[in-house]
């Protein structure tokens, strides 16, 4: 280190792009810059935000804030962190950590943490299971919502009932049980999630401890759950193909089919086809409730709504099965390669002292797993989706209300605010009542409108990684944990300057060494365009991106640490991958050839000049 | 004389007394299945043999142990005077006949051999003693080896060997030396073998160096190795080092080896394929399984690809530490208690 100071610029030095002041400025007071702020040391979100924020997505950030503080201040009660303070500016949000110093406060803190988290660690399973069921508890109550309609005339049973609560006042609670819904399901994603990390994280640092040229893959694979819901739609999609080649349909599925005819024709077919799409509809609920991003913006898919997704893995893994090849996951036989691998490790050990603390720490941390692997199908998956789409159903209903304008589109409702969106349908209930057309119709296209510009504006701007002055330690475990950022990355972000151009760092996800055509995806819309071998370069990349992990080479992303989501799927899928680069989708061009190194963690731009696509 | 020879496949580490560390170690890898060119040891019996004839004429051990270590003179006089009685001393015949037909069963289509130097004593695994002994490579007549088995025993005789005993206060009565024959690979490739880290003492981890043609360009640092390092139970290579390899040593048509400058298309290629890594690692495994502690390994890829194993003995700079080594991680009766290290902030 250095002892001149280097800093990231201050917040505020950042400009609010000109002309999206408007947008800007309809983002909550609370999450917008204030003077202040200069005193601290944020950086940008870019692993769960790596794209601007439509205006109504904002909750999803602060859905979480309000459940993860909650539960690491008042709940948990961790000794050294409070939560995680958010702000946001031209569509991007940057967040910091709030630690505790005071060693009086860290002590009492410390006791209240031993008593509560060693209490979930004792009880996890049974815990855990309770989890499960409160979290389809919550889905099955907001599949329950009706879906949110406004008659002509209420019906004769709002009297012969003595039910005279209109239909309007339903839209009102439909909306708001959704949002508490919502804000529910982060409460329950953050009930288990830092306790399970940091069980997994203190078996990691044992084991680098004990060994320290360890990869981080095999303390992964020692680790790692053989059944958790998160691998089971990829596991679905392999059994559908299994399934089309037992049943003799498989010709229907190739590269470039057009899916609704292919489900047309099989359903024309007669008892073969008919029966593949009775799998199909075993498999879609509810494995295909699974986000084709990380389920955190409203455009973030479900398999369910764009069969694009496993459709597209289909062809492959038929041609495998065709090929006499076991694609589906051998439980068993992993489970025994993780046993092995665990005892293996442990021989290695020198003294009796560590060998039980090795025991204890595998033991606790394949205790954890579960939920950390598990919990995402749940939550940032299965539920988020419900929710965007009842969100989807309310611009539905004032798209038909005119509340969009002549050429608006149901997904314009996302243009707004969460608390824009209530005073939008109380704007409607109030007109419906008293026999007017809503003041909304004149009122949101012009908004719309301004916002989609600038969204689009927002996107053409990158943004700094961070600002402010870093702090000597980042103390805070949580954001050591769940963002991989440590003092030493962010050194490393600040030298960007002096570094080689062709060359990347990161972390190294998955060991092997691949070239291959780079193929910059930023969104799930765009994998139609990868060819087999070619090498994945996203922003994030997501669990439920597997399916296509068997036509690629390797995987490189801008974001994610040692413990992403992305990281431990290629680990599972033994795809070389190299994780949180931070400018791998900027740096690389689309076509250019490069070389992953997933072991060293490097990836190496081999082209002198970008290819360009004849697209 | 019956007892001058011991093949591989008879001895053992146990043996070491009679066979020395490497012939024993060798027989014992032979033993536990391991492929080692085959091979023979002149035991010390036989060295016993002809030290007798040498101090029946005029004695050495007496000699030796009256030296003073700090008369660098007195030191090199006895040294070139004992060096050249163990040269012209006629090898009692019962030796030179055993060793010289063991040669020829070793060897029945004249394949050349190396001689090797095997020290009895427990302090020859330190190197600085072991490397005072000689190796002579690409021997090819029974008569040569015969030769060089001499020279291995005259350099016990060496200033540096003589003198490192008498600083140790060696009983001289205890000094003996057998000497390794074995079958001479001419190698592809060959390098060192670690089973754990050399950088970090690391025992999760294999690290393999390696240079095209024979090993003596890598152990005698010639040559900048390529280096890999290999998780040794998961076999993922986290690292690979290929470096320049300017030059290569091969047998020399007459004996002895040669070193060629290597062609611009394999300088800087490396010199184990995966596949054979992997194989290396399976195979430094099995040897650390058998000994029960991380080794130090010397080995050769044939021209068919095939691994040879041309050494192993324990390894020694970090087995020194882990005496010392406390647990990782203080013990706790509450499993619990150790997120306190993710949780409770930095120390």
């Amino acid at each position: 280190m250095s002892d001149t100071k280097k800093g990231f610029p201050l917040p505020s030095s950042i400009k609010v792009v000109p002309g999206t002041e408007e947008a800007q400025a309809a983002y909550p007071y609370y999450t917008q810059f204030e003077p202040e702020d200069d005193e601290k040391f944020w950086f940008y979100n870019s692993m769960h935000f790596p794209e601007p924020m439509h205006h109504f997505d904002m909750i999803t950030a602060e859905a979480a804030y309000v459940a993860m503080g909650a539960f690491n201040t008042r709940v948990h009660v961790l000794p050294t962190a409070k939560g995680v303070d958010h702000r946001i500016i031209n569509g991007r949000v940057y967040i910091g950590g709030v630690v505790v110093t005071d060693p009086d406060e860290i002590a009492e803190r410390t006791a209240e943490f031993q008593q509560r988290a060693f209490y979930y660690y004792e009880h996890w399973e049974r815990l855990y299971d309770q989890w499960k069921d409160k979290m389809k508890t919550l889905i099955a109550d907001a599949q329950a919502l009706p879906s949110p309609s406004l008659p002509a005339y209420e019906p004769l049973e709002t009297i012969t009932e003595g039910d005279a609560v209109p239909a309007s006042h339903d839209l009102l609670k439909i909306y708001q049980q959704q949002v508490e819904g919502y804000h529910r399901m982060w409460h329950h994603h953050f009930e288990f999630l830092l306790l399970g990390y940091g069980a997994y994280m203190t078996f990691f640092e044992f084991c680098k401890n004990a060994f320290p040229e360890i990869s981080d893959q095999a303390i992964s694979r020692m680790v790692a759950g053989m059944e958790a819901e998160i691998f089971r739609p990829d596991e679905e999609v392999k059994r559908l193909a299994r399934r089309a080649v037992e049943l003799g349909v498989d010709h229907h599925f190739t590269d470039d089919m057009n899916i609704d005819d292919v489900l047309a024709d099989l359903d024309k077919l007669g008892e073969h086809g008919k029966k593949w799409l009775g799998e199909l509809e075993t498999s879609r609920n509810p494995w295909f409730n699974v986000s084709s991003g990380d389920g955190f913006y409203h455009y973030h898919r479900s398999w369910n709504d764009d069969l694009s997704l496993p459709f597209a893995a289909l062809p492959g893994y038929i041609e495998k099965i065709k090929a006499g090849e076991n694609v589906e996951r051998p439980t068993e036989q992993l489970i025994e390669e993780r046993e092995q691998l665990v005892a293996d490790y442990r021989d290695l050990l020198d003294t009796e002292e560590d060998k039980a603390t090795y025991d204890q720490l595998i033991n606790l941390a394949h205790r954890v797993f579960p939920y950390v692997e598990g919990h995402k199908f749940y939550c940032e998956h299965w539920y988020t989706n419900l929710f965007f789409n009842k969100i989807r159903e309310f611009g539905r209903l004032l798209l038909a209300h005119g509340f969009f304008g002549p050429d608006g589109v149901e997904e314009d409702v996302f243009h707004l605010t969460q608390y824009e969106l209530e005073s939008a349908i109380v704007d409607l209930m109030l007109s419906w009542g008293v026999g007017t057309t809503p003041r909304g119709v004149k009122h949101w296209p012009a908004i719309i409108a301004q916002r989609k510009a600038t969204i689009e504006e927002w996107g053409k701007h990158s943004t700094p990684p961070a600002l402010g002055n870093v702090p000597d330690a980042i103390d805070d475990p949580a954001i050591n944990m769940l963002w991989g950022i440590t003092r030493e990355n962010l050194d490393s972000w600040l030298d960007d300057g002096t570094e080689n151009l062709k060359e990347l760092k990161g972390f190294a996800a998955c060991s092997g060494v691949v070239e291959g055509t780079a193929r910059v995806v930023k969104s799930v819309s765009e994998i139609g365009r990868i060819q087999q071998g070619d090498i994945l370069v996203c922003q994030v990349t997501n669990p439920t991106w597997s399916p296509i992990f068997q036509k690629i080479g390797a995987a490189v992303s801008d974001i994610g640490g040692s413990m992403s989501h992305m990281a431990i799927v290629a680990r599972e899928y033994g795809l070389p991958a190299v994780v949180g680069t931070g400018k791998a989708t900027t740096r690389i061009k689309d076509g250019q050839r490069i070389r992953v190194d997933g072991g060293k963690g490097t990836v190496t731009i081999l082209d002198d000049e970008p290819v360009l696509e004849d697209a | 004389m019956s007892d001058a020879v011991a093949w591989f496949a008879d001895v053992g580490i146990k043996d070491r007394p009679t066979v020395g560390g490497k012939g024993g170690s060798l027989g014992e890898l032979t033993q536990a299945g391991i492929a080692v060119p085959p091979g023979f040891v002149v035991t010390v019996a036989a060295f016993e043999t002809f030290l007798e004839a040498l101090e029946a004429r005029e004695p050495i051990r007496p000699m030796v142990e009256a030296l003073d270590p700090s008369d660098h003179g007195a030191a090199t006089r006895l040294s070139e005077q004992l060096r050249e009685r163990v040269m012209e001393e006629p090898m009692p015949a019962e030796v030179e006949q055993a060793i010289m037909a063991a040669m020829r069963e070793l060897c029945p289509d004249g394949e050349p051999v190396a001689v090797r130097s095997s020290a009895t004593t427990e302090d020859a695994e330190d190197a600085s003693f072991a490397g005072l002994q000689d190796t002579f490579l690409w021997v090819l007549t029974p008569e040569d080896m015969a030769h060089r088995v001499r020279e291995c025993w005259g350099s016990l005789y060496s200033l540096e060997s003589m003198t490192y005993r008498r600083k140790q206060g060696f009983p001289e009565g205890q000094v003996a030396m057998a000497v390794v024959v074995q079958q001479m690979v001419d190698a592809k490739c060959a390098g060192v073998m670690f089973t754990r880290s050399p950088l970090t003492g690391d025992k999760s981890v294999i690290a393999i160096e390696g240079a095209w043609g024979l090993g003596s360009a890598v152990v005698s640092g010639e040559v900048t190795p390529d280096k890999w390092v290999m998780g040794k139970i998961t076999g993922e290579i986290s690292q690979r080092d290929i470096s320049d390899k300017h030059a290569r040593q091969i047998p020399a048509e007459g004996g002895g080896i040669v070193e060629v400058e290597n062609e611009d298309d394999i300088r800087s290629a490396p010199c184990l394929t995966d596949e054979e890594l992997e194989g290396l690692r399976q195979v430094g495994r099995r040897i650390e399984k058998h000994y029960g502690k991380p080794q130090d390994i010397e080995w050769a890829l044939d021209k068919q690809g095939n691994i040879l194993l041309l050494q192993s003995r324990p390894e020694t700079v970090w087995a020194a530490k882990d005496a010392e080594a406390k647990p990782v991680s203080k013990p706790v009766d509450n499993p619990m208690a150790h997120v306190m290290n993710i949780f409770g902030g930095r120390k």
